[in-house]
């Protein structure tokens, strides 16, 4: 990368930074609210988000910053392994049309706003409510980390060098959701979708144009995977596929488990605005697809980069004239900016709710969580930001991939409940504990890679270690159950 | 009508079933444009299933 900068890029990059920058501030009064009377109305945007608010807010929150550098990262480095996001994205939607209704309804029914809430809301127990809140707080942090990452790398593709740029972002970030609250970020996400949208169209059909089509696409990837060798190409090897079913199924279980996600749902005004969302979201997984091929189209273009995540700024600096590559830096940026924000508040609200609430002030009044979240939410992302300019960069990533495997040993508390209470607190939280700890160490002694490995009857299976996890998590619990059921049967314990 | 739900998940899950260049389409091998088009096809199912269930008292 050069290290001129591009002025430009810079003026057009400031130019729409600002302009979300006052939209941030003004949200506060946008959808009108008493932002700090109330936890529903800082951190839920006062639970009245219809189909179009939320299919922006969400879809703005799911597909991250991140995933616009590092997915096609991925692919530019592996070819179709990478391509696991795709399917992830795909069932994920079905998953959400059946379960996501049936939480919503349950929340807004008895006032929750977070996981642990509904948890401790089913099953009336303190433990499994901490377990909870606490796996999504630690899971969240590396993930809000991320965020920043992707927006250092179009600050530096720009041309801007030093940390005071992406310190400056993410005050001003902290400030507007502190004001705001979930409100700056979904009008935010108006703005970051529909310039995500015009750039990656424009992107896949100007790109493989200037190079030659689709199929000179593929096969000049297909030629460097050749010359590359390993466990790369177009197509999966043997050995890939099943890490790459079991990576689609695992994630696009966790997907919604997060509490970005979750707070999208929960701020929702009815369950058929989810209903719908489940139909419509899907429109920013075919842009995630193309999004993908920018990968492949870096080698049509005969890109160098030192590091994969340069692929995407790269591939438009060099593609693309100035100002055009300035506007697609500047969506990429503010994409990052939106799920930031939904993750510290999503994060801020569980603090609120199932810590501070559960053990410090049990009395707390509304207006007293609305205060306690806003100032958490500035923590969490001062956390990230230390994070990020004093750790190594490996190190917000390994975090963020166990974050993923953490989370979805939250599945059974939060799913389960939903359709059966057979399941006992105490063996869903033995279950939570056993899936964590053999994930982790599992993924640890791998040396952090997402894989576990199954031997059975003289073949070795590979599969995404959260997923095993999940299942030694519900085997665990079932059996628990069993257990602490002939100990204290089902009248003896007090159930809301 | 729910277990149409459960067609994305044989379709992308079974990575055997479409792990390959050919047949390619528009420059896009198999493996591409096969999950590609799963894209269009869940949304159309899960409205399939929006459209056939009841209707419940909370909007």
């Amino acid at each position: 990368m050069s290290d001129q900068i591009d002025w430009v890029a810079l003026a057009i990059f400031v130019f729409f930074f600002a302009l979300v920058t006052v939209m941030g501030f003004f949200a506060a009064r946008w959808k009108s609210g008493p932002v700090s009377a109330h936890l529903d109305e800082w951190g839920l945007g006062g639970r009245q988000f219809g189909t179009w608010i939320t299919w922006f807010l969400v879809g703005g929150d799911f597909y991250t910053a991140y995933t616009v550098i590092a997915v096609p990262a991925l692919v530019y480095a592996v070819g179709a392994y990478g391509f696991f996001a795709l399917p992830y994205t795909v069932i994920v939607y079905p998953f959400v049309f059946a379960v996501m209704p049936l939480l919503w309804k349950v929340a807004h029914a008895n006032g929750h706003v977070t996981a642990g809430d509904v948890v401790h809301g089913t099953y009336n127990s303190r433990g499994l409510e901490l377990a909870v809140a606490i796996t999504g707080m630690v899971a969240t942090m590396p993930y809000i980390a991320l965020q920043l990452i992707g927006m250092g790398v179009v600050i530096k593709a720009i041309g801007l060098t030093g940390e005071f740029p992406i310190i400056a972002a993410f005050i001003i970030l902290a400030l507007y959701t502190y004001s705001s609250g979930l409100r700056a970020p979904a009008l935010i996400a108006f703005v970051k979708d529909i310039m995500i949208y015009i750039v990656v169209l424009v992107a896949v059909v100007v790109v493989p144009a200037k190079l030659g089509g689709y199929s000179a696409v593929f096969a000049a990837a297909n030629d460097a995977f050749t010359a590359k060798g390993g466990a790369t190409g177009l197509i999966l090897k043997p050995s890939q596929m099943l890490p790459y079913a079991t990576l689609a199924l695992g994630s696009a279980l966790a997907a919604f488990m997060y509490p970005h996600t979750l707070t999208g749902i929960f701020a929702s005004k009815s369950a058929d605005t989810i209903r719908k969302n489940a139909i419509l979201l899907p429109a920013y997984t075919l842009l995630l697809g193309l999004i993908a091929l920018l990968g492949y189209m870096a080698y049509a273009a005969k890109i160098a980069v030192a590091t994969p995540n340069d692929v995407v700024p790269m591939l438009f600096k060099t593609l693309f004239p100035s100002w055009f590559a300035g506007f697609a830096f500047a969506a990429i940026a503010i994409g990052a900016l939106v799920p930031a924000a939904v993750m510290s508040i999503g994060a801020a609200n569980l603090f609120t709710r199932n810590v501070w609430k559960s053990y410090v002030d049990p009395g707390i009044s509304h207006a007293g969580e609305a205060a306690v979240a806003k100032i958490a939410s500035l923590v969490v992302k001062l956390g990230a930001l230390t994070f990020i300019l004093f750790l190594p960069t490996q190190y917000a990533l390994d975090l963020q991939l166990l974050g993923g495997l953490w989370i979805l040993q939250t599945f059974p508390a939060l799913v389960f409940g939903l359709f059966t209470r057979w399941f006992r607190a105490e063996g869903l939280l033995l279950g939570w504990a056993a899936g964590i700890l053999w994930g982790s160490w599992t993924a640890w002694s791998n040396g952090l890679k997402p894989l576990a490995t199954l031997d059975l009857g003289g073949a070795s299976y590979v599969f995404y270690v959260g997923l095993g996890a999940l299942i030694l998590n519900v085997a665990v619990a079932a059996v628990a159950t069993v257990i602490v059921g002939l100990l204290s049967p089902r009248g003896a314990t007090a159930r809301s | 009508m729910w277990v149409l739900l459960l067609l994305p998940f044989i379709g992308l899950l079974w990575v055997p079933f479409y792990n390959s260049l050919e047949p390619a389409l528009f420059g896009f091998p198999f493996f591409y444009w096969y999950q590609l088009a799963w894209v269009p096809i869940s949304s159309l199912l899960i409205w399939l299933v929006y459209r056939s269930r009841t209707p419940d008292e909370t909007p």
